[in-house]
């Protein structure tokens, strides 16, 4: 027993050191939260305040600094690129299809491999494709109106001639994964469109999480169906646990799609 | 098979015997998390349901496979010892390492596609091909760390076992076996520590590639100090290792021709931590700032760079394996007539790759644009395996039929030496946590990287320190699950005396009698 315990001790004592140095020596550095998509008032805004808009872009939620800066020099620094960019169209090795800087900015950003700057290549490619992500895709995903706006900094920056005006639409809405724009049309639309197959068994999907809904109807009705998407949690099917259907179905489907689902659900019978 | 020595059959049946328990525990574990992911995260676990569902039967029928192979493997045993039949059973024990190497890749496939997701559009729905789900772009790179350093780790386990029975060992014969056993796992475990950096290496460069910005976040963002407190923990490692290899000396009556060196060793070790460890940026106050004159320190902050730690760990490497040459040769005299020379070669080879090493972590690191700065690692990582390979080769031709100074006195180790077997288990645990939280991290607010994002009230990325906390809880509950497992290990062994066959004549009845010690073992 004492080899037990002195094995014990010493196992935690190595433990609390480790924990020690990471807590105490380590500084504490918070990770930033996700970027928020801001509400622009575009109407009312100046080109100064558009070109800030795109600094803050640039030093924030685009990312650029991370490799655009003279510290780590992993990309081109980008001060003078507006006087630049003419050179560069010019160049055998440009492969787009800008006429002029500002375009020139905007496709090195939508496709960084049009122009590569040598020695800026990823390895083995011979400055032909790009490391640099696409800024509208993937974990940047800057918006129209943000790339505009980090074009029209890129060319204040090298003192050149911004040759549009601030956009005056609203930035095109983030599309998330699993929502169409447009409502459903049918009960069996509404249940592919939220998913409903993922956990159901429901319209030839075959989910086994959540109750068999294929007669449905014939055991429940109407009143019953309405409150089991609105409030999910209020009846529990037997054999299953409760909590698990999301509570949010009511805020998210539009009024004409939840009656098509609740008379689909009605009519499975 | 190969050597005939029994001990390796007493071991490996020895230690299946605990792989029982921990696999019933492993599997329930396993359930536990997999309820809490549908419960906590039901539409996420949705999504990867929906995209990886084959997968997950596949999962659960090779589940079957692997606990099949494994009863038959435990309880066929004795029945197949001799001949023909102990060739099936290793047979067994290969199909049951391979379906549990398929149970991890399938698993690390679920993982590696949250940080680089294949077969999916840009808004993450499935393109058809569930291979190309599967295969995604950091599926090997993980794959091939995971493998190795779970041939690192298990080592470790069995080590730390060994270490535990030879501490509560009654004799010198059980002394001798578990020494030989904990020495063995130990060999195990650093022989697979070696290659796992430059595995570590592969993965790191691969995340690079798929996204510069995530391995921006990885290497030079808020996860930077995660590296320093990951080298510290491996030079806990390192340091451990080679104390047990220098404690082991004392096993060979040879041993004194070589103790001289241990202190030099000891000190580059050392010295190569101390690198290892050393921050590139400062953390600093204000008044500290304007001190210093900037975020670097102006001799230290050079240390900070990533060739200077590869060419200390490369250092570290080399100066192991040293150690490790010079246990096996401690209780041996060479007897063929090139020894000498052969030494020499060995010298030579160990010195020539010192200053390669050194020289090109000085001219990648200080003398060559940031880009080209991380170009040393192949030529380092190249000139180490070198070393290892040619003098390994060079020592086995030296001391084939090599005299010895005396008998091998295995069981003749100091107490302290085992601690740095459960050393090494402990960190290769803690250690494992922390890899396992910065692998998650650094999808930040993403569920799956770029597709799925967590839009949660309550989601947050967690900073070094509070990953810490919670890596050390979950260490402690492991090892004390770890500890119970040797325990159980030991009771099973144990018969209880029958007390009215000992004394049929007295059956006194004594509510407040001990009960007798049972101290009888079937071993």
């Amino acid at each position: 027993m004492k080899i037990f315990f002195r094995v014990i001790v010493f196992s935690v004592l190595t433990i609390v050191l480790y924990m020690l140095f990471a807590t105490q020596y380590i500084p504490p550095i918070n990770p930033a939260p996700p970027p928020k998509e801001e509400a622009l008032n575009l109407g009312a805004m100046t080109m100064p305040q558009f070109i800030a808009l795109g600094e803050k872009i640039f030093n924030g939620k685009g990312t650029c600094t991370l490799c655009h800066n003279p510290v780590v020099k992993r990309a081109p620094l980008l001060e003078s690129v507006a006087v630049r960019a003419n050179e560069r169209l010019k160049d055998p090795r440009y492969k787009g299809k800008a006429k002029n800087p500002a375009d020139y900015i905007e496709e090195s950003m939508r496709e960084p491999s049009a122009y590569v700057v040598a020695g800026f290549g990823v390895t083995g490619t011979n400055d032909t494709v790009s490391p640099m992500p696409v800024i509208t895709a993937g974990a940047i995903g800057l918006n129209d109106v943000e790339v505009k706006a980090v074009v029209a900094y890129l060319l204040q920056l090298g003192g050149a001639e911004i040759p549009f005006e601030v956009p005056r639409g609203q930035p095109v809405a983030e599309k998330k994964e699993g929502q169409a724009a447009a409502p459903a049309k049918t009960g069996a639309e509404v249940v592919k469109k939220y998913g409903c197959g993922g956990c159901h068994k429901i319209a030839g999907e075959a989910g086994a999480i959540g109750p068999d809904l294929t007669k449905i109807g014939a055991k429940r009705n109407v009143e019953y169906l309405r409150r089991a998407v609105l409030d999910p949690d209020a009846d529990i099917a037997q054999g299953f646990p409760g909590g698990m259907m999301p509570k949010d179905f009511g805020d998210k489907m539009t009024a004409g799609e939840f009656k098509l689902l609740v008379e689909f659900l009605a009519k499975s019978k | 098979m190969a050597t005939k020595d029994e001990r390796y059959d007493k071991m490996a049946y020895e230690f299946i015997k605990v792989s029982i328990t921990a696999y019933s525990i492993t599997a329930i574990i396993g359930g536990l998390l997999a309820f809490s992911l549908f419960m906590f995260y039901p539409d996420f676990m949705k999504y990867m349901t929906r995209l990886f569902g084959p997968t997950m039967l596949a999962y659960a029928l090779i589940f079957f496979a692997e606990s099949a192979s494994l009863y038959i493997y435990y309880y066929g045993w004795h029945a197949m010892h001799y001949g023909f039949l102990k060739w099936v059973h290793l047979t067994i024990g290969l199909v049951l390492n391979a379906v549990g190497t398929m149970l991890m890749f399938l698993a690390n496939s679920w993982v590696t596609f949250m940080l680089s997701p294949g077969g999916v559009d840009a808004a993450g729905a499935f393109q058809g091909d569930i291979w190309k789900v599967i295969h995604n772009f950091l599926w090997n790179p993980i794959n091939l760390h995971r493998f190795v350093a779970n041939i690192a780790y298990g080592g470790s386990i069995v080590g730390a076992y060994a270490a535990y029975r030879f501490l509560s060992a009654r004799n010198e014969t059980e002394k001798a076996h578990y020494d030989w056993m904990g020495y063995t796992a130990n060999l195990i475990a650093i022989g697979a520590l070696l290659p796992l950096p430059f595995a570590g290496y592969w993965l790191t460069a691969e995340i690079y590639a798929y996204s510069q910005q995530m391995g921006i976040t990885l290497m030079g963002g808020v996860f930077a100090w995660l590296f320093i407190t990951q080298a510290v923990i491996i030079g806990a490692l390192f340091l451990s290792a080679n104390y047990y290899l220098w404690c082991g000396m004392e096993r060979s009556p040879g041993a004194y021709r070589y103790t001289k060196y241990i202190k030099y060793i000891a000190g580059v070790i050392a010295v190569c931590f101390l690198v290892w460890f050393t921050p590139h940026t400062l953390i600093l106050k204000p008044w500290e700032l304007k001190t210093l004159g900037g975020q670097y320190h102006p001799f230290l902050g050079p240390l900070g760079i990533m060739p200077a730690k590869n060419t200390a760990v490369n250092n570290m490497l080399i100066f192991t394996f040293l150690s490790f040459l010079l246990y096996r040769r401690a209780n041996k005299i060479p007897t063929v007539s090139w020894a000498a020379a052969g030494s020499a070669i060995q010298a030579a080879i160990f010195i020539a790759a010192i200053l390669n090493i050194v020289y090109l972590g000085v001219y990648y690191g200080y003398f060559t644009n940031t880009v080209y700065k991380v170009a040393s690692s192949v030529p380092q990582v190249a000139s180490t395996l070198t070393v290892i390979i040619s003098c390994m080769v060079i020592d086995v031709l030296m001391f084939k039929g090599a005299k010895d100074v005396g008998e091998f006195r295995w069981g003749k180790m100091p107490q302290r030496s085992q601690y740095a077997l459960f050393l090494l288990a402990v960190s290769f645990t803690w250690l494992m946590g922390l890899m396992g939280f910065i692998r998650s991290a650094i999808r930040q607010h993403w569920h799956v990287y770029t597709v799925m994002r967590d839009n949660s009230l309550d989601a947050f990325t967690p900073t070094i320190g509070y990953a810490a906390k919670v890596v050390s809880i979950a260490t402690v509950i492991f090892m004390a699950i770890v500890i119970f497992i040797f325990w159980l290990s030991q009771l099973s062994a144990k018969k209880q005396e029958d007390k009215s066959k000992l004394h049929p004549e007295v059956i006194p009845y004594e509510p407040a009698a001990k009960p007798l010690k049972p101290e009888t073992e079937t071993e």
